[in-house]
């Protein structure tokens, strides 16, 4: 299977890095999470290969991580952080919203494909709480309304 | 972006080039940058552990050890290559400082791992950063890429005929690897589940080498210690305490942010004075001093310094610098509930006092919580927690048990205030307040 450019030079730079080839499996499951969308069968027995372990070694560690994931998610994954600081400053009313908003529960995905929802634990933003993340941006100190915002943001991305 | 914040209390040292652009290397470099490793590279290892040693820095991550003895432990020969690790796994419930460190400063890191390594006689580094935090794992790419442009990574580094390598390293979401051992073993490629000790990383880590890990805040405090000493270092702090570190404030406070103060800062004038105190004219209940991990102190217990001993005197932990406030209005159950289910999602299963502990009790809150308590889950709870303590190979299963044992010494009398079907006191439907947001 085919990865982009990037993926190919960071992989190739990434195993000049460490005395094992298995070091590179974290940052690089997630570098092709980011490409394909999801650790596809295809992608578990590509990366195997190339690291010369077995699909049943990448499973175990795909399951460990909670940031991977082998079932497709929406093109927006709207992380809302539900740990103590942001519970303090309103992570439950945030949740809610959102829920009402998107229609969708925790790990669902909108039928258009364009949003998934998770609840997460704390994702270092505790003083700029409540916080979010989507995909890999910050949104902090948020508001049901500027969570509004935040979701027609993205929504406006792919019009 | 994270908003900085500032108070006149404030010491900065770790964060004295925040806000002034010294991700750009040359900013760095008019800022001090690289000075602590060209002089570190004049002197002899034993020297800069003594340095380290004697100015009373400690772990920053939340153990509290001291940094120059834990260097000490390192063997001087070693027929497996020596590593230096920064633990940038920064996943605390409550800690978001490492955060600030790679985003306004991620030289000062590196200039740290180089000067560890001059100290223990390693030849390369890993930056670890979790993979949330993305942005800064580019900040990070960034500047070690413009470092090795330089010449300050790589062979002969500062032309000085030492080498020196850096390697960034990227997580996937798991509190647990922020522990040393799960650590090593998510940078080797597996799951992040804990090693058994001894033998310690010092002695075997990284693919069986010696290995220091240190926290990224800490590494980030040593080049400032080469550079203007043990002595000046230790007296800003309080003694065996040394230096300043950076709190991070939030929860139930008017100015939420991360704030630099010299180690033995008094509690109550940090929610007070720094902090701007309590919103929305409630009173205090209860703070988490140092990261979710750490016993909760009353609002009769915070008048005193900011330090490991005086913390662990008090029954708690200074731990990771996450101090985060609880008003009048909050339910205890339910932040006891809310650290449980932290912990229960982040158990690795490996130990099963840790899995089975956390799990039952889990459902043991939750069910309480919504009014189906009865009396004896209450002793339950402690009794549950404190057979968890000691009994796990990390320390995740004593960090889910020792905020649970505080909350149910502490706050009894909320725990039965929940009893025979009543519905939690502090559910106030339709009427949530919003807190006012600091920037």
């Amino acid at each position: 299977m085919r990865f982009s450019d990037q993926f190919e030079q960071r992989f190739t730079e990434m195993l000049t890095h460490y005395p094992t080839k298995r070091s590179v499996l974290v940052p690089t499951l997630l570098y092709a999470q980011d490409e394909v969308g999801f650790l596809s069968e295809e992608v578990i027995a590509e990366i195997a290969s190339r690291l010369d372990l077995t699909e049943l070694d990448v499973r175990n560690v795909i399951s460990y991580y909670s940031m991977l994931t082998t079932k497709p998610r929406g093109k927006f994954n709207v992380q809302v952080c539900r740990n103590i600081s942001c519970l303090l400053r309103g992570a439950d009313e945030l949740i809610e919203h959102c829920e009402k908003k998107l229609g969708i529960g925790h790990k669902g995905t909108t039928p258009d494909g364009l949003f998934s929802f998770e609840h997460v634990e704390c994702i270092g933003a505790c003083s700029w709480a409540p916080a979010v993340q989507v995909n890999y941006d910050f949104h902090e100190n948020l508001t049901t309304e500027t969570m509004d915002r935040v979701l027609d943001e993205y929504r406006k991305k792919v019009q | 972006m994270a908003t900085l914040v500032s108070h006149p209390d404030e010491v900065r040292i770790v964060s004295k080039r925040f806000g002034q652009g010294a991700t750009k290397i040359d900013r760095y470099l008019e800022l001090d940058g690289y000075k602590a490793v060209r002089k570190a590279l004049g002197m002899q290892p034993d020297a800069i552990i003594n340095e380290v040693k004697n100015s009373g820095l400690r772990g920053r991550g939340g153990a509290g050890f001291n940094t120059g003895l834990k260097w000490s432990f390192v063997p001087k020969q070693s027929v497996k290559p020596k590593y230096i690790l920064c633990n940038g796994d920064e996943s605390e419930p409550g800690t978001c400082k490492d955060r600030l460190i790679f985003e306004e400063d991620p030289h000062s890191v590196i200039e740290g791992v180089i000067i560890a390594g001059l100290a223990v006689g390693a030849s390369s580094g890993y930056i670890y950063i979790r993979g949330e935090y993305r942005y800064l794992l580019e900040i990070m790419q960034k500047a070690i890429a413009d470092a090795y442009a330089k010449g300050f990574l790589g062979k002969n580094i500062f032309g000085s005929g030492r080498d020196f390598e850096v390697y960034w390293h990227g997580g996937a979401g798991a509190y647990e690897v922020g522990e040393e051992s799960a650590l090593m073993e998510s940078l080797e490629g597996k799951r992040g589940v804990p090693r058994i000790r001894p033998p310690f990383p010092a002695v075997v880590g990284l693919w069986g080498g010696p290995t220091v890990i240190n926290n990224a805040e800490t590494l980030a405090s040593v080049p400032p210690i080469i550079l203007a000493g043990a002595e000046w270092f230790a007296n800003l702090g309080t003694p065996k305490n040394g230096g300043t570190r950076l709190f991070c404030l939030s929860g139930h406070v008017n100015k939420p942010g991360v704030y630099e103060l010299p180690m033995g800062y008094n509690l109550k004038k940090m929610i007070y004075e720094v902090g701007g105190g309590i919103p929305n004219g409630r009173k205090l209940k209860a703070v988490v001093p140092g990261g979710s991990s750490c016993p909760l102190l009353t609002a009769e217990e915070i008048d005193l310094p900011m330090d490991f001993d005086t913390l662990m005197k008090a029954g708690s932990m200074l731990g990771s610098g996450g101090v985060v406030m609880v008003d009048d209005s909050t339910c205890m159950v339910k932040f006891a509930l809310r650290i449980m289910k932290f912990y229960q999602h982040e158990s690795c299963g490996w130990c099963i006092p840790c899995r089975e502990g956390t799990d039952w009790l889990d459902k043991t809150l939750t069910r309480f919580h919504s009014g189906g308590g009865i009396r004896k889950d209450i002793d339950n709870i402690q009794y549950l927690s404190e057979n968890m303590l000691g009994r796990t190979f990390c320390p995740l299963g004593d960090a889910a048990a020792l905020p649970t044992i505080s909350i149910v010494k502490k706050f009894r009398k909320e725990f039965e205030d929940h009893l025979e079907g009543r519905p939690c006191p502090f559910e106030k439907k339709g009427t949530v307040e919003q807190l006012p947001v600091f920037a």
